[in-house]
């Protein structure tokens, strides 16, 4: 998966939140500031624009620099979020085997996913990405097929539909977020779908 | 020299307000610097402007700053993190309303207090 494979996955993710980034922004509307499409395409598509210094890195560089890239285009909650999963996810990695196997890949998910819960101060049912990334991160643990995990994040994105949000801005909404999905969680499940594709099945298709 | 003040909110008209008001405070004894804004004309706040200003206010005694919102709070941590590790315990965030805050700290900070003292007093502020 080094090189210019790391790169397509990196393109592939990339292009899913850039196709997607209105659908984002309209969830973000009613429990949120209306920006999360806008904010993640912007990261996007400044990795995407770094293509030619990035493509060939091994995978733990890779991470780093996208994640530093997101750290420093993407505003609100989503670019220190985002930008400190894939920097931890880069530093667990950093000396491991490229590519690397299931079982590492899940020890190096587990240490970002907890360095989003510190980053957030929040933790799995505050209706955010952490109500995708904790149990994805529990069935790459468990030995889940990676065939269910497509289903497991989408179907744990729609989960977050009826939680009150007691973190980031929806939660100042109350009672009056429940109803509505989180677009952090959406976004989070989208990448990860596009992402099993592109591993498994060759160019990703995500439909909405 | 004293603890030097960054205001960060979502909006650059809220970050200059803010500091204008701890100008007419403390005048110009305390170093000071605000960032608002996503640098496209929209809301938001930006890592890159953020250290920016934290350059900008910086102290050897060290940089207090204010934050209005979650994601404003998260860049602002996210960019004390960037910084060398010389700098990055000498700067730290204050849990208070950023108008409030930014005012009674850069008045804490005028009157020649460390950066524990001058956050503390932010804090006191808050709920």
């Amino acid at each position: 998966m080094s090189g210019t494979g790391s790169w397509a996955l990196i393109e592939a993710a990339a292009g899913s939140l850039i196709a997607h980034a209105d659908e984002l922004t309209e969830l973000d509307r009613p429990i949120g500031d209306g920006d999360h499409g806008i904010n993640m395409k912007r990261g996007a598509e400044a990795v995407l624009a770094k293509a030619d210094s990035l493509a060939a890195l091994p995978l733990a560089e890779l991470l780093h620099q996208s994640g530093m890239t997101l750290v420093m285009t993407v505003g609100g909650a989503s670019g220190p979020l985002y930008g400190t999963l894939l920097l931890e996810l880069g530093k667990a990695l950093q000396g491991q085997a490229d590519p690397p196997d299931r079982a590492t890949l899940a020890a190096a998910f587990g240490q970002a996913v907890a360095a989003v819960k510190a980053r957030g101060r929040s933790d799995i049912g505050q209706k955010t990405l952490l109500d995708v990334l904790v149990p994805l991160h529990q069935a790459l643990a468990g030995h889940q097929p990676l065939a269910t995990l497509g289903p497991l994040v989408l179907a744990a994105a729609e989960a977050t539909t009826p939680m009150l949000a007691t973190r980031g801005r929806a939660s100042f909404l109350g009672e009056r977020s429940i109803g509505h999905l989180d677009p952090g969680a959406r976004s989070s499940a989208l990448m990860v779908v596009t992402l099993l594709e592109a591993l498994h099945q060759g160019p990703a298709t995500v439909t909405p | 020299m004293t603890v030097g003040i960054v205001i960060v909110s979502h909006s650059p008209k809220v970050a200059e307000g803010t500091a204008d008001m701890v100008r007419q405070m403390v005048g110009t004894m305390v170093p000071l610097a605000w960032c608002g804004g996503d640098g496209q004309g929209g809301l938001g706040s930006e890592v890159g402007a953020i250290l920016q200003a934290m350059e900008t206010a910086w102290s050897v005694d060290g940089v207090a700053v204010l934050v209005d919102l979650g994601g404003a709070a998260m860049q602002a941590e996210m960019a004390i993190e960037l910084l060398d590790e010389g700098r990055r315990a000498r700067v730290q965030i204050c849990e208070a309303p950023i108008v409030e805050g930014a005012v009674i700290a850069a008045t804490e900070a005028s009157g020649g207090s460390d950066l524990a003292a001058v956050r503390a007093m932010a804090e006191q502020l808050s709920p």
